[in-house]
């Protein structure tokens, strides 16, 4: 057999192809086939527009290579940051954001936990808030403008990828950008019709400006609010 | 073994295409070093986070893809197909296929390849995936570059005169193969610009649970099959050669080839223990983990061993030394990762900066160690040198570099379990002992201890590229030889 296979390029490459293949398919296939995969909770929603756009700034800054967003189901973990992560919580997440490094602590349920005030200090100097913090400073994102002129786009995209944004939501995507970063310039009402749960206000105390403060905080402000955790009931198979 | 000829020149030798060797060999020192230096840079911003400097492009985010791709995709890369094209030549005795200017194309189609990754992290332009940042285009491009050496490396074997494929190949054909797989699987991105969105945005159309699994599947073989494979193939030619005895066993190279080729794709889900990953899956991702240590130590076991009846060398080569030193580094990482696999140990390890240790360990005691061996190999022969400038210099880059080595894994094996350990401390009263920022507050002296080992270990590279510069220009420093006591050296004289 292997006499053969060092002999013959061709034969080598296809049994190596297979040996590699089979590992990955028998853990990747079941998991998009068995519907015990992801749990079925009430709340999920698509991101909103300001939320997409701050998940993106989230995702181009890098947070994910010191804050994971996974809590695991132990006590102090519970105690700590809140219910244990549900696979659903992740379930519109094109890229997951678990992360693998706590430098900093989970943000799976950071949501609600601090201020917007207290958020938007802490970015622009996370020292001046928590003195032993290691954090970099993010002050630039409070005065750039949020460009999020085609967030329709990445809303058309993710769609076409299986997230269930509906026709009206990616048409009022502006819209809705605007009412939740200010509740003035838009109609907040029809928003949160739209996204449930959305927190709305001018996040970063400037009216003036929708900036990528405004979106990233949203975004902060949103992590792990969507399920209600407490009427979640686990199966019977303890998971 | 069968295949044993580690092909020699004779009369009939082809003309190898060595001048693109040269320059991956280059390219391999310039991207190490910048690579060492952005994460001794990040190492100390853990430590003095003013060094973040308020910026946007220096921030830890955004330098440390820049790091870990350069030291695995530019540095790692570059020594990969180098020494992938200089065994294979060889080994077959077969010029390239495809000749200088295919050869160049995949040089410098490579080092575009990195260019646009490493400049577009700094912009902010990444697809948030560990170790599979670059975005779509620049994925697109890396697949044509990659198709290209494929064809260039499996063309020199079918047009091969030996009549069997040397076991280094095999691990090469190998890590050509699987990163393909893993490339294409993990990278199935839909551009935002096809529906109106920014051109350099795009969406994975994989999805919370199933991207973390497809996204670790990966990651995990981006080391199996990049960082071991690869690696493993220059073991399998540059030991040997340095040596000057064979492979210890052929039948230990062929059972653990196909054992770790088999088993590596399984251990994906140990990064994802307790997470919402479906336990099945996290348990056989742990049983795979724990079987591939036979494999792995099969490998390491056949490098070491390949020093039967030439153990005196060590004495007087350092770097034969790099070499023994990398593949023991490998077998020391191999069992740390086996062990912090087990879900027990990983509810500690995970998270924390233990990890970060261990990976290093096998970064820069194995990839690094016998890169520098392998490097300080091809040198004198590429550039037609009678020997390295110094060896003493090689000696010095050893010990330098090991030294920071150890303070790395150390500090971060202290650092890593003190605060998985506080995390989860109680006091008496039933309440969580410690904030979460007083476990970072105590991580401060080890990242101190971390960032200077991480310093030593560039210090180490820049003792090689002087040595280098000076071998290539063709000097011999005056000095006496290694493994002699001062009384014999000048007895000798």
């Amino acid at each position: 057999m292997q006499e053969t296979l060092e002999k013959n390029l061709v034969l080598l490459s296809i049994v190596t192809l297979i040996t590699v293949a089979i590992g990955g398919l028998v853990q990747l296939v079941p998991l998009y086939t068995m519907e015990t995969t992801i749990e079925k909770v009430d709340g999920m929603r698509p991101y909103s527009p300001l939320e997409l756009a701050g998940r993106n700034i989230y995702v181009r800054e890098g947070c994910y290579v010191c804050h994971s967003q996974m809590i695991r189901p132990f006590r102090d973990e519970v105690e700590r940051y809140g219910h244990y992560s549900l696979a659903a919580e992740s379930m519109y997440d094109h890229p997951f954001q678990w992360s693998s490094k706590r430098t900093g602590p989970d943000l799976a349920r950071v949501g609600g936990k601090y201020s917007n005030d207290w958020h938007v200090a802490h970015m622009i100097d996370p020292r001046a808030v928590v003195p032993e913090s290691i954090m970099p400073g993010y002050p630039w994102m409070a005065d750039r403008p949020l460009g999020a002129e085609k967030i329709a786009g990445d809303m058309k995209t993710l769609q076409f990828i299986g997230v269930p944004y509906t026709d009206e939501q990616i048409e009022n995507a502006q819209a809705d950008l605007k009412a939740q970063a200010n509740p003035e310039m838009g109609d907040a009402d029809a928003m949160v019709a739209r996204y449930p749960k959305a927190v709305i206000g001018d996040f970063d105390g400037n009216p003036s400006m929708i900036t990528e403060m405004d979106a990233l905080v949203a975004y902060l402000q949103m992590l792990g609010t969507l399920v209600d955790t407490t009427s979640y009931k686990t199966s019977p198979d303890g998971r | 073994m069968s295949s044993a000829s580690l092909a020699t020149a004779s009369s009939d030798t082809p003309n190898y295409y060595d001048d693109l060797i040269k320059k991956f060999v280059i390219a391999a020192v310039f991207w190490g070093l910048a690579g060492f230096l952005a994460g001794d840079y990040i190492a100390w911003q853990l430590a003095f986070p003013v060094l973040n400097l308020d910026l946007e492009w220096t921030t830890f985010g955004r330098v440390r893809p820049l790091h870990t791709s350069a030291v695995i995709f530019a540095f790692g890369g570059n020594v990969l197909i180098g020494t992938s094209f200089y065994v294979v030549q060889r080994t077959c005795r077969a010029s390239l296929f495809g000749g200088n200017g295919f050869g160049s194309f995949i040089f410098w189609g490579y080092q575009v390849f990195i260019v646009l990754a490493a400049t577009g992290y700094l912009l902010g332009i990444t697809q948030g995936k560990e170790y599979a940042e670059p975005e779509w285009y620049v994925d697109l491009w890396l697949t044509v570059v990659w198709v290209a050496y494929l064809i260039a490396f499996g063309g020199t074997i079918i047009k091969r005169a030996e009549p069997h494929i040397y076991v280094a190949n095999w691990f090469y054909l190998a890590m050509i193969l699987t990163i393909a797989m893993l490339h294409l699987g993990n990278n199935v991105m839909v551009p935002t610009v096809l529906f109106g969105g920014d051109f350099v945005k795009s969406y994975i159309i994989w999805a919370g649970v199933q991207d973390a699994m497809t996204q670790w599947w990966y990651g995990h073989n981006a080391v199996g099959f990049f960082l071991t494979s690869g690696f493993l193939g220059m073991m399998y030619y540059f030991v040997p050669k340095q040596a000057e005895r064979p492979v210890y066993s052929y039948r230990l190279s062929v059972v653990h080839f196909w054992a770790l080729t088999f088993l590596y794709i399984w251990a994906g889900p140990h990064h994802l223990h307790y997470t919402a990953l479906p336990d099945w899956v996290q348990t056989l991702g742990m049983t795979f983990s724990v079987m591939l240590w036979m494999p792995s130590w099969g490998g390491m076991i056949n490098g070491v061993m390949t020093l039967s009846g030439a153990w005196h060398k060590l004495r007087t080569d350092p770097v034969l030394r790099f070499m023994v030193a990398s593949v023991g580094f490998y077998g020391m990482s191999t069992f740390e990762g086996p062990l912090m696999s087990v879900k027990a140990v990983n509810s500690l390890s995970h998270y924390t900066d233990w990890t970060v240790g261990h990976v290093h360990s096998g970064a820069l005691g194995w990839n690094a160690l016998i890169s520098f061996g392998v490097i300080y190999f091809l040198v004198p022969r590429l550039w037609n040198r009678e020997r390295l400038y110094s060896l003493r210099l090689v000696s010095t880059h050893f010990w330098i570099s090991t030294i920071g080595i150890v303070l790395y894994i150390a500090s971060m094996w202290v650092s890593g379990i003190m605060q998985g350990l506080m995390w989860r401390t109680y006091d008496s009263l039933g309440f969580l002992q410690y904030s979460f920022i007083e476990t970072v507050e105590a991580m401060h002296p080890y990242y101190i201890i971390r960032a200077t080992g991480g310093l030593l270990f560039v210090i180490g590279a820049l003792i090689m590229i002087y040595n280098l510069w000076m071998t290539a220009k063709g000097e011999i420093r005056d000095e006496a030889p290694i493994g002699l006591d001062a009384q014999s050296a000048r007895a000798a004289e």
